[in-house]
């Protein structure tokens, strides 16, 4: 019955075909780590983000005059009202933790490099809309750092010289940000950029399964046709359209191993998903903002206004250049450069095991970089913490500098053939 | 079907035709998409003037008034701080109101009509924060100045004329916006001396 059923699917639509490239027969590296949980997180999140997302719609009302009200209607009135805000807030915080784990898992194993340069940048592209989501949704509660955050970041645009200001005034619909701008963020992050990624996200998936899994020895499990002994090849069966042109070997497929490998990643994440979204929905007023208790105010700034945590680091940077242009500028530079990483390391060698003692030291530097940056986003604009923003904001730009560098003649170790364990 | 051989120069003719055609048909449908996003009737039509009476304002003391959706700053100066501001000129990005932030009538060493008022919006000229105002704990941020706006978003600082520091983010003074005595104690914001009406 059900073999017939598939039979008379197939013959009008590749669904096995398309189960086995993608899951059942996609050869993987057989040595995925802790690192390589992320991704399927993310999409996980994704799912999560766009499931609550669509109920919240359902009680939440996109107007100047009844956003808050309404908010406070889903969280007191709605039944299980609360807990859908609370999964989306949290998931939303929960998406820029994946997503950075992800990036750094990219970045260690030099999983950008050649020939992931487009698969990267389909990230960085994921990334990107990402940011433009969460910025957007932040609006939506219609609290007062909603209003002032939104103030702060649609006014960067009125940094770029003649049109800044009409553009400024063309984002918000209105002299000062109203009811048309909640409105227009409203039906842009509940259905442009949804739309956008998810596009994307199956173009970043459709992209690795062209090129193939990275891994953490940096090697590839795809061989050339005829250059592996049978006996040495992975003893599974993998899809023809990988097998026809290479020798797989060190790899296992998808389905079953890593889709059971990443249940147990699921549920190590949703024990800690689940704990911040019952017992510290607010995160200590990183992942909610105290000032956003309170209903939007157009004459009135919270006393410290701070992004959300996962800006941090980029709102960081553009405060500690003291110039209107030029902290826009390095603003969104520091988001570019991270596309031009697959360009800025001229290196051969992927992965950070085998690579030179500077280019650990780099990413260490970086990461601690980008940490601090990220930390001293939420604290208020003190002398100190702007010298400390200006050393960090230098050590960010400097990794792709210095990478640029030393990539071209580093001293890398051998990389192994194979996968040795 | 014809058996007259393919005209390949006709072919690319049509071909770029349709596509210049079908271009300017997609310009032409972005219009209203993008036009659409400009502030409707509605919102322009806010922009009434609105009227302030400063009577009962101490000396010192400031009032926020709500025109056109965005706070205006109204302070009445003490002596002390008017005959202070001469002394911050070296320390200011814009001392003699060079740029135009004011209307003509209030481009003068206090920027204001009247010496003791100033009227300037409070929109921080970097990223439109409402800068707060320092009555006597100003120090904190420029030596010897009691008083004095400080924007806690990023930092910014302007004395009691509205005229940014150096070295801060924010590149321009605030903006004064038109305004007018109606009465020796009311004033209306949005409507010049000259009837002439705007930001500056």
């Amino acid at each position: 019955m059900l073999a017939n059923f598939m039979a008379w699917m197939d013959k009008r639509l590749p669904l096995t075909d398309a189960w086995n490239k993608h899951l059942a027969q996609y050869p993987a590296p057989k040595n995925f780590n802790f690192w390589y949980f992320f991704g399927s997180l993310a999409m996980l999140v994704l799912v999560n983000q766009i499931l609550t997302g669509i109920w919240l719609t359902m009680s939440y009302e996109p107007s100047g005059d009844g956003a808050f009200a309404s908010v406070e209607y889903i969280m007191r009135d709605v039944d299980y009202g609360w807990l859908l805000r609370y999964m989306h807030s949290t998931g939303a915080s929960a998406f820029f933790i994946v997503v950075y784990m992800h990036m750094m898992r990219g970045l260690m194993y030099g999983s950008y490099q050649k020939p992931r340069e487009l698969l990267w940048i389909f990230g960085m592209l994921i990334f990107l809309v990402l940011m433009a989501e969460a910025f957007m949704g932040y609006l939506l509660p219609w609290g007062n750092m909603s209003y002032w955050g939104a103030q702060v970041i649609i006014s960067l645009f009125g940094a770029i010289p003649i049109i800044g200001d009409d553009l400024t005034l063309w984002i918000r619909g209105d002299y000062v940000i109203s009811g048309a701008t909640l409105n227009r963020f409203f039906a842009l992050h509940v259905i442009a950029m949804p739309l956008v990624l998810v596009i994307l996200v199956f173009l970043h998936i459709l992209a690795l399964h062209e090129v193939g899994s990275n891994n953490p020895e940096g090697t590839d499990v795809k061989k050339p046709k005829g250059s592996i002994k049978p006996e040495d090849q992975s003893k599974f069966k993998f899809h023809k359209q990988y097998t026809d042109k290479y020798d797989i070997v060190d790899a296992i497929p998808f389905h079953p191993y890593y889709s059971v490998k990443d249940i147990m990643g699921v549920a190590g994440f949703l024990i800690l998903f689940c704990w911040v979204m019952f017992f510290a929905p607010e995160g200590g007023g990183y992942f909610m903002e105290a000032p956003n208790f309170e209903p939007a105010n157009g004459l009135k700034t919270p006393e410290h206004i701070a992004p959300v945590w996962y800006f941090g680091p980029f709102y960081t940077i553009l405060r500690v250049i003291p110039d209107k242009l030029l902290g826009a500028i390095g603003m969104f530079s520091a988001i570019i450069v991270l596309f031009l990483v697959p360009w800025f390391d001229r290196g051969v060698v992927k992965s950070v095991r085998y690579r030179s003692k500077l280019h650990l030291l780099n990413l260490i530097q970086f990461s601690v970089c980008f940490i601090i940056l990220g930390v001293l986003g939420t604290l208020p604009a003190t002398p100190t913490a702007n010298l400390i923003g200006t050393i960090s904001t230098f050590g960010y730009f400097g990794f792709f500098v210095a990478l640029w560098f030393y990539s071209k003649n580093e001293k890398c170790k051998p990389v192994p053939e194979r996968v040795s364990h | 079907m014809s058996n007259v051989p393919v005209n390949n120069g006709r072919r690319r003719f049509l071909t770029a035709a349709t596509v210049v055609v079908g271009g300017v048909g997609v310009a032409g449908v972005a219009v209203p998409f993008i036009g659409s996003w400009n502030p409707s009737a509605r919102a322009k039509a806010a922009g009434a003037p609105v009227e302030v009476n400063v009577g009962k304002i101490e000396p010192g003391q400031l009032i926020r008034a709500e025109w056109r959706g965005k706070p205006v700053y109204v302070v009445r100066r003490t002596e002390a701080t008017l005959s202070g501001l001469a002394k911050l000129d070296d320390q200011l990005r814009d001392p003699n109101s060079e740029k135009a932030q004011q209307p003509s009538y209030a481009t003068n060493a206090y920027r204001s009509i009247k010496p003791e008022f100033l009227i300037a919006l409070g929109v921080c000229t970097h990223l439109g924060c409402a800068p707060t105002h320092h009555a006597g704990d100003f120090e904190q941020f420029v030596d010897g100045t009691p008083n004095g706006f400080f924007c806690p978003c990023h930092g910014s600082k302007f004395d009691m004329a509205g005229r940014v520091f150096q070295g801060v983010p924010a590149p321009l003074n605030l903006v004064v916006p038109e305004h007018s005595f109606t009465s020796e104690d009311t004033i209306l914001i949005g409507v010049g001396p000259d009837a002439s009406k705007g930001e500056a």
